[in-house]
């Protein structure tokens, strides 16, 4: 298999160390992944003042929380609002805010949304099942340099004196990405 | 360059196919490559923008007919010949032939968590930024045969600047070995008809992040 033979001569080479690549293998199943940006979402839901921090400087506020992974310089903040609905793609490839999302979805790495999100974005959303009102501005992020964006979303109602814990639950990879909406309360128990 | 990979705006490839409870891999080897990836760029071996540009240079059939980690798979092939980092041969048989080069460090399991971070693409400023938020701008209507991070369908195009993001290192630069080549870096918005002419959806509006020596003002 190619794949083998690729990681022996690089590792022969001096290259990489096998454990190595156990462990990063092992932090992307288990480690990293969407509830660490959910706990940002939970968060600005939650503390007026972290969420002026996260819209003016997502990477430099996302730091400031020690439970979520360290990332990068470059992330961005996007907010939804009754006028406004953010969904975040790449055309040209596959760019994700992996450090705080995990992994991208196929789908998200996919031809039909990749062609079709930054010029019929209502249809895209059509097949995740979100509609929109009619007069909601659409706003397409194409994340075509190294800057990352993450959608904050509309805080749902009926979620009055919930804790962090409990908000965290309702945030969707999806309603991070924009291709979604936070889960209803009373959906979740 | 005008390649398969610059997808924004093609018609025809059907519905957004989702997978619930999707895993973080299908196959093993997927992690592998991978985590091949994080630990090469980790050595310093190649940068993201190379691996870029090896997939777009795959061919439009091989683009559009290989899983995602295959291309990733292909394209790490590529950029470990091209970089002179083992022989076809050497992958062929998966024995290393001849020592490896010296590369500027190795990912060890003790420093993963930090080996994953993501490195900063901020770089010194080489000029003063020539746009601020606010301004008109157009797009030029280049097309370039090697690496763009200025997709087809917003080429050419009337747009305002809404965010600077510092100065970056440029990746039209970068996958060609011709150094960092800092420039500034601009989030720049466009109404839906600029880009899709009048039947566009009048709520739409799209941005890029644009380099500098893609924009003229307007």
């Amino acid at each position: 298999m190619r794949v083998r033979a690729l990681e022996t001569v690089l590792t022969e080479k001096g290259y990489v160390d096998p454990a190595a690549l156990d462990a990063i293998v092992e932090a992307y199943e288990t480690r990293i992944g969407p509830r660490n940006g959910a706990a940002v979402v939970a968060k600005a839901w939650s503390d007026p003042a972290f969420k002026q921090a996260l819209l003016a400087d997502a990477s430099k506020a996302v730091a400031t929380l020690g439970h979520v992974s360290r990332v990068g310089d470059h992330l961005v903040a996007v907010e939804n609002t009754p006028k406004t609905h953010n969904i975040v793609v790449c055309t040209l490839c596959s760019c994700y805010p992996w450090d705080i999302l995990g992994l991208p979805p196929t789908w998200y790495k996919s031809a039909p949304y990749r062609s079709r999100a930054v010029k019929d974005p209502r249809s895209v959303l059509a097949d995740f099942g979100v509609t929109l009102p009619k007069d909601t501005e659409i706003r397409v992020w194409d994340s075509t340099a190294e800057t990352r964006f993450l959608v904050l979303p509309i805080r749902p109602a009926g979620t009055d004196g919930w804790s962090e814990r409990q908000l965290a639950e309702i945030v969707t990879r999806n309603s991070m990405i924009g291709t979604g909406l936070p889960k209803q309360p009373g959906a979740t128990r | 360059m005008d390649g398969i990979h610059d997808m924004g705006g093609m018609d025809g490839f059907g519905k957004v196919e989702t997978e619930p409870n999707e895993p973080p891999f299908h196959e093993i080897w997927e992690g592998r490559i991978l985590a091949l990836q994080r630990a090469m760029g980790y050595a310093g071996a190649w940068h993201n923008d190379h691996s870029r540009f090896a997939r777009e240079r795959l061919p439009p059939q091989v683009y559009m007919t290989s899983s995602y980690y295959k291309k990733w798979m292909l394209a790490m092939e590529t950029n470990v010949i091209e970089h002179g980092l083992a022989s076809p041969e050497e992958l062929k048989t998966g024995l290393a032939l001849a020592p490896g080069k010296t590369l500027k460090r190795k990912l060890t399991p003790a420093v993963v968590m930090e080996g994953l971070k993501r490195s900063s693409f901020f770089r010194q400023q080489q000029a003063p930024a020539k746009f601020k938020i606010g301004d008109r701008v157009r797009t030029l209507n280049i097309h370039p045969k090697t690496h763009t991070r200025l997709p087809r369908y917003a080429r050419g195009k009337l747009g305002r600047v809404e965010i600077c993001h510092g100065c970056h290192m440029f990746p039209d630069s970068v996958a060609i070995n011709l150094g960092d080549n800092p420039q500034w870096l601009y989030t720049v918005v466009f109404d839906g008809r600029e880009l899709w002419g009048p039947d566009s959806d009048p709520t739409l509006k799209v941005s890029i992040d644009a380099f500098e020596p893609y924009l003229e003002p307007a």
